[in-house]
């Protein structure tokens, strides 16, 4: 599959790079005792630290460094046992101290990779750069009053981890696929809860175009993408708009821009050409952070079976298709509940049933599956039914919609309302030989040569049952039947 | 190093400080004065040397992860020269 643009005047390689701001889970903020719940009432959560008092010192929350690492190896990037926090300069009133604590030259993280999944069972390598730690701003609100802004420092000092990515993406989709893999990382490790809603993973887009073989172009960078599809459209708004710039003889300015979801169309956000000039030095405050080979060690060995290594297993202990066995792990819970319906059975059985028809109804109620009125005990009972032949496959989708509408046992639901396969030779016989009787002309007809038929005999005989015939064995009396 | 009147122009823009016009030319050479002090390190031969990036040996404190702070809206806005309904409440900043 190509991912070239057609332009009018030929082909463009899309080139993309993404920072992604992913808050960290914790109870207190990066440099203060302050907590980090989302929701509270304005300034609710703010210390003199994080209003950037004069004369306050800022002390690192340990947690914090633990997060960043294990999100480092995960990303099974090198982590760096020396690194140094950075004071990046700039005013905005949600920036109270006039510099945000970051990190800049010696990062707690440096190069990584993480394998992304694309539709045709495909994958991709997409380099990491760098990860780092530093603090959220605080949120300004603009539409309280027509003059003023209102000014909450909540989030202010909240730890946030910046994860940098080569600019190894060609597409909009590919990008989409680097978010959804980082996502379900964050969230297996614990690090993040990729809540992209609430703002706790948020996306800056890098994106630049030019023409196959030539150096990168000049490149825009798209602010605070806070949903996959918003990211999407606008790195395919900011594509296009590129190519019409250059192929009009015009060039790219490098420039920060902004997503306007309303319109699908990103515009230019800050025109002072200082703005980028932050003047970063090593935070006096601050000591350099060191961390011991013993303790990188110990976490690399405390890491769960992550998204990419359960993939391959879902692969080559069960049998998956890749497509399957991504959509599995996509997260953590959902594999679990798989592993568990897949137990002692069919792992390829369970896996259509929990792909198809739980996700199926899951996602049509928008119900979460922790709150899945069909546990996965629940849902193996059901297939237990149809491995044994207690019930076909036809009629199990409609045991499975009373499970999930009545939360009951299958066997329950199939004894109560007498849903058993018959399987007994001598009533299917019987049943076979009243549709023949019944319709003379057709069993004629068949045995003139109209193969086809068999297909209708099937039909009528399956309706007659109510369902509950078995078919195969339907199928083999009514040939033998209809060859006499 | 040396520094032009338009560079000590750039630098007080940056950090919103504000200058006039005939302070430039004096603060330049004020400033020209101080880099020219601290230049006199480099005549220390540091090869081999690694950066001293504090004067006290000691590692980085790292504190629990507890909540110990906050919860003090009124302390927090006490010096705002403006608040309401709990927040700071500054000139409009969005275009």
């Amino acid at each position: 599959m190509s991912d070239l643009l057609r332009g009018r005047t030929g082909e463009w390689e899309l080139v993309i790079g993404l920072e992604v701001h992913a808050q960290v889970i914790a109870d207190a903020k990066l440099f203060s005792g302050a907590a980090t719940s989302f929701g509270a009432e304005p300034n609710e959560q703010v210390s003199f630290v994080d209003a950037g008092m004069p004369g306050m010192l800022p002390v690192l929350n340990e947690t914090c460094v633990r997060q960043a690492v294990l999100t480092g190896l995960a990303l099974n990037a090198e982590v760096n046992l020396q690194s140094v926090f950075a004071r990046k300069n700039y005013f905005y009133p949600d920036m109270p101290q006039g510099y945000q604590i970051s990190q800049y030259e010696e990062p707690i993280i440096g190069e990584g990779e993480i394998i992304i999944d694309l539709p045709g069972d495909e994958t991709r390598t997409v380099g990491i750069e760098r990860l780092h730690l530093e603090q959220d701003a605080g949120k300004s609100v603009h539409d309280r009053h027509p003059k003023k802004s209102y000014i909450d420092l909540n989030r202010s000092g909240v730890t946030l981890m910046e994860i940098v990515s080569k600019p190894d993406m060609r597409s909009a989709e590919q990008a989409a696929a680097y978010v959804t893999k980082l996502r379900a990382i964050l969230r297996y490790i614990g690090s993040c809860d990729g809540n992209m809603q609430e703002g706790s993973l948020r996306c800056d887009a890098n994106v630049s175009v030019r023409r196959l073989g030539e150096a990168l172009g000049l490149r825009c960078e798209i602010k605070n993408l806070n949903s996959i599809r918003f990211m999407r459209q606008a790195i395919e708004y900011e594509a296009a708009r590129q190519i019409e710039i250059i192929e009009d003889g015009g060039t790219v300015d490098q420039e920060t821009r902004l997503f306007d979801s309303a319109k699908g169309e990103t515009r230019s956000m800050r025109s002072k050409e200082d703005a980028h000039d932050y003047r970063y030095f090593p935070d006096p405050d601050l000591l350099p952070l060191r961390l011991s080979q013993d303790y990188v060690d110990a976490l690399k060995q405390s890491l769960p079976e992550l998204p990419e290594a359960k993939k391959q297993r879902f692969m080559q202990a069960f049998g998956l298709s890749a497509y399957d066995a991504s959509v599995l792990v996509a997260e953590r819970e959902t594999a679990d509940y798989f592993e568990n319906v897949a137990e002692g059975r069919d792992p390829k059985l369970a896996a259509n049933w929990v792909i198809s028809e739980l996700f199926g109804r899951l996602n049509r109620g928008e119900i979460p599956l922790a709150e899945s009125p069909v546990s996965a005990a629940s849902l193996g009972g059901l297939i237990d039914l149809i491995s044994d032949d207690t019930i076909s496959g036809r009629i199990a989708k409609d045991v499975f919609t009373e499970m999930f509408d009545t939360g009951r046992a299958a066997a329950d639901i199939v004894e109560e309302k007498g849903l058993r396969q018959v399987t007994d030779t001598g009533a299917l016989e019987a049943t076979v030989e009243k549709i023949m009787a019944d319709n003379p002309d057709r069993v004629a007809d068949y045995r003139g040569g109209n193969q086809k038929l068999v297909g209708w005999f099937m039909g009528q005989i399956m309706k007659a049952s109510q369902g509950k015939a078995n078919p195969q064995m339907v199928n083999e009396l009514l040939r033998k039947k209809l060859a006499e | 190093m040396s520094l032009d009147k338009e560079t000590v122009r750039k630098i007080a823009t940056l950090a919103r400080i504000k200058v006039d016009e005939d302070a430039l030319e004096p603060l330049a050479g004020e400033l020209n004065n101080i880099l020219g002090w601290v230049e006199q390190l480099s005549e220390v031969d540091t090869e081999g040397v690694p950066p001293m990036t504090s004067v006290v040996a000691t590692e980085a404190y790292q504190r629990p992860d507890r909540v110990t702070d906050g919860d003090k809206v009124e302390e927090i806005l006490a010096n705002a020269p403006e608040e309401a309904q709990g927040f700071f409440v500054v000139p409009k900043v969005i275009e």
